[in-house]
């Protein structure tokens, strides 16, 4: 077909067959017999358990079926394949939006309370979380090198020292990682000095990567010096017990991804989802997710955001983020950077 | 069939004014609900279609035609704008020569394609909901060939119908207050209305049951015709009335003259014969006339202060002079049945008519002489206190068997009067010219047997 030719050829990360979406762990909480409030979430299941742990705690008559899966995952399920789950939580927000917008998302009414207006979208969209997105570096990999403060501060930090960080530099595969694709395409929308990084991690070979969590483990076994825009909320689980991860959230900016939530239409007990949500809004809830992503959602709830972070909204223009065609021109420019012959 | 005094079809037209002022009130609330509804909705309608025209022109001008192909740059305030008023479902497809190129492929297309740049929009229900949606086309030379291009932009629009069911909720809300602020102004309206029937409600009701004037109270141009009609009715009752007295009148002046006539070759007769049997005959046919002309004499008099209350006009009369008047004329009666009369006057003016006074102190002392016993004595005082003048008639006759009150009526006679001729009329004549003045008669037991009538007359 001549018009499929228009588009720009895509490696598109959800094309291909679709195979059935997948799952990468799973946990029931509470009584095995108790009726389930089925979950399917992107949050790791370890910096989650704390929080499902005291609901059934609070609601014994309660049980939560936990699903974890990557956010491209999840959108598939719900998306595509009819998967059915009572609430959806994902980092992803474009592709939370999307999932909303098609009309995917039932109203809820639960009790959100202080919750920011940026952080929901009608009655179906609910932010849980504020996640930093932040640049780790080894302190033994920069030696005496000064801590860069901002992506100008990076880029020269690069430029001059090609020698120490070839090979050594680490960024989301845009892809391969739903979370990667966005937080480049919100680096693009806010910054004309990001292009000339990633052309400088282009030029030191930069390694690319498709989780948060595998680009942590190469840091903290030294075969990666810095590793770009990763959500703090991994990085927290690993950080204070190891003296040589820095955490570097620029002063330029710092984006924060909004965790949320939403309860699907086709969901079996919307009920029981509204009341998690209700739960998940309220304050121990609240301060439990806000000590572990190291930022407070709603006021009053755990630390205050430092003045450079730049949440991003929940609303219908990170629908603009999943279009074909866009998608496609960014990760061309993406490759043109990047991969360098 | 209407039947006028059923008292639950008896309605207030008080309450049906404020009624129909509340039901009234209801429709213009209702019906400014659905217009501000309505044009709150078409100006927020129309503002939002030109923000979405705007953006899927911008979108349009977005589109770069390159060497692979097309690039578009969705432009991302576009789209946060569009969704901002509500956050609205935004929708969007892009085709190339009818091609979805990227979008949703399956979104409703314009009823007649987009030709020029000025967008086509148009209504249509997609995944759900209701979309309002915008269509630009254009032609573009992609890969060496001219080729039509579509934008199309779809937006749901609860925010801005939110807007307008606010606006139109806000608008009832005031018009609902308006309304109850209006309604003690309906009531005082309503009140102001009526006042004028009820002021002539209260002047009729204020009318002495023998005032036929006219009514001559002012009223508002909307009761001149019941006034009209009203004041016809008691013209043609008063002239029913006037004809009736007229007649009495003419009727009694007519028997009189031949009465007297008749009486007096009566007693011419009575003189030249000398049969007794005949005589006798006579005797009680003079008696007989002279009742008669009696009776009529005292018709003519009723009639007369019929007459003289309706057209009462008050001079000033001299009661002293009237009575002595009186009294000297009543004199030759007095003889003829051997009554003495004693009087004792004090001066006094009062404001009256002086024909009605007269007739009306006549019948008291033709009354006293009646009823007088045979060779008695009547009396007359007048006084004058500061209010009133009283004449006051005593006779020494047989007094008064039943109540006083009842022998003022027309027609009454006591039930001790058995042998004295009389009418009955003279003591209704008396109240009558009493009333005519706004006084008082009264009739009581004299202290030493006889009765005692009282005749009350303010002074001005």
């Amino acid at each position: 077909m001549r018009l499929a030719a228009f588009a720009v050829a895509v490696t598109y990360a959800l094309a291909g067959p679709a195979a059935a979406w997948q799952s990468e762990d799973e946990r029931i909480f509470g009584p095995e017999d108790a009726p389930q409030i089925q979950v399917l979430s992107v949050t790791d299941l370890a910096a989650f358990a704390p929080v499902l742990q005291d609901y059934v705690t609070r609601n014994p008559g309660r049980g939560i079926r936990y699903v974890q899966a990557s956010s491209t995952e999840i959108y598939a399920a719900i998306h595509d394949e009819d998967a059915r789950f009572d609430l959806v939580i994902s980092s992803a927000m474009d592709l939370q939006m999307k999932l909303a917008n098609d009309g995917l998302a039932a109203s809820v009414a639960p009790d959100a309370r202080g919750l920011p207006d940026w952080a929901r979208w009608r009655d179906q969209l609910w932010g849980i979380a504020l996640e930093p997105v932040v640049t780790l570096a080894s302190r033994q990999a920069l030696g005496d090198l000064p801590v860069p403060r901002t992506r100008r501060d990076l880029i020269a930090l690069l430029r001059e020292n090609p020698e120490r960080f070839q090979d050594r530099v680490a960024a989301y595969d845009p892809q391969v990682s739903g979370v990667g694709y966005f937080l480049i395409a919100q680096d693009d929308q806010v910054s004309d000095g990001f292009w000339r990084l990633a052309e400088v991690m282009g030029r030191l070979n930069a390694r690319l990567f498709c989780c948060s969590g595998q680009m942590i483990t190469e840091l903290r076994e030294g075969r990666i010096a810095i590793a770009y825009n990763v959500v703090a909320s991994y990085a927290a689980r690993f950080r204070p017990d190891d003296p040589d991860l820095v955490q570097l959230a620029f002063e330029d900016y710092t984006f924060a991804i909004v965790r949320s939530a939403l309860v699907p239409v086709n969901a079996p007990d919307p009920q029981g989802a509204q009341d998690l949500l209700s739960y998940l809004l309220s304050d121990p809830a609240q301060r439990l997710i806000a000590d572990s992503a190291g930022v407070a959602l709603i006021a009053g709830t755990g630390k205050p955001p430092v003045p450079q972070l730049r949440p991003i909204r929940l609303d219908a223009g990170l629908l603009v983020y999943d279009d074909r065609l866009r998608r496609a021109g960014l990760l061309s420019e993406w490759r043109a950077a990047l991969i360098q012959p | 069939m209407m039947r006028p005094f059923d008292p639950a079809r008896i309605v207030s037209l008080r309450r049906r004014l404020v009624w129909q002022f509340l039901v009234l009130s209801a429709v213009l609330v209702l019906g400014l609900f659905l217009v501000v509804g309505w044009v709150a909705d078409r100006a927020s309608r129309a503002s939002q279609d030109a923000v979405l025209g705007a953006a899927v022109t911008a979108i349009t001008e977005g589109i770069r035609s390159v060497d692979e192909g097309l690039e578009l740059d969705l432009p991302y305030a576009t789209f946060s704008m569009l969704g901002a008023m509500g956050d609205e479902r935004i929708f969007y497809l892009l085709t190339v020569a009818g091609q979805g190129v990227t979008g949703y492929e399956d979104l409703p297309p314009p009823p007649t394609p987009a030709t020029d740049m000025a967008p086509v929009f148009y209504g249509a229900d997609y995944r759900g909901a209701r979309l309002r949606l915008a269509s630009v086309g254009r032609m573009m030379l992609i890969q060496n060939r001219l080729q039509p291009v579509t934008v199309t932009l779809g937006q749901t629009r609860l925010g801005q119908a939110a807007i307008a069911r606010d606006t139109a909720r806000s608008a009832a809300w005031a018009a609902l207050g308006f309304m109850l602020l209006a309604l003690p102004v309906a009531l005082l309206a309503a009140q102001a209305v009526l006042q004028p029937i009820r002021t002539l409600a209260d002047v009729m009701g204020r009318r002495g049951p023998r005032d036929l004037r006219p009514v001559r109270h002012p009223t508002p141009r909307e009761l001149a015709p019941l006034l009209r009609a009203l004041n016809g009715l008691i013209a043609r009752l008063r002239a029913a009335l006037e004809l009736a007295e007229t007649f009495i009148f003419e009727a009694a002046h007519r028997i009189r003259t031949p009465l007297s006539l008749v009486r007096a070759e009566a007693e011419l007769a009575l003189a030249e014969t000398s049969d007794e049997a005949t005589r006798i005959r006579l005797r009680r046919m003079v008696r007989a006339i002279g009742e008669s002309s009696r009776s009529a004499n005292q018709i003519l008099d009723h009639a007369m202060v019929m007459y003289r209350t309706d057209q009462y006009a008050a001079a000033q009369v001299d009661l002293a002079a009237l009575s002595r008047a009186v009294l000297r004329a009543i004199d030759p009666i007095a003889e003829m049945r051997d009554i003495r009369v004693t009087h004792d006057i004090a001066a006094c003016i009062i404001q009256g008519d002086e024909r009605m006074l007269e007739i009306a102190l006549r019948n008291l002392l033709d009354n006293a002489i009646k009823y007088a016993a045979p060779e008695g004595h009547v009396d007359l005082t007048l006084t004058c206190t500061g209010t009133e003048a009283t004449l006051a008639v005593t006779d020494d006759g047989r007094g008064l068997s039943d109540d006083p009150a009842q022998l003022i009526g027309r027609f009454r006679r006591g039930a001790n009067v058995g042998d004295t001729g009389g009418s009955g009329l003279g003591l209704t004549i008396v109240t009558e010219v009493a009333h005519a003045h706004r006084g008082r008669f009264q009739l009581k037991s004299g202290e030493k047997g006889g009765t005692c009538a009282l005749l009350h007359l303010p002074l001005p």
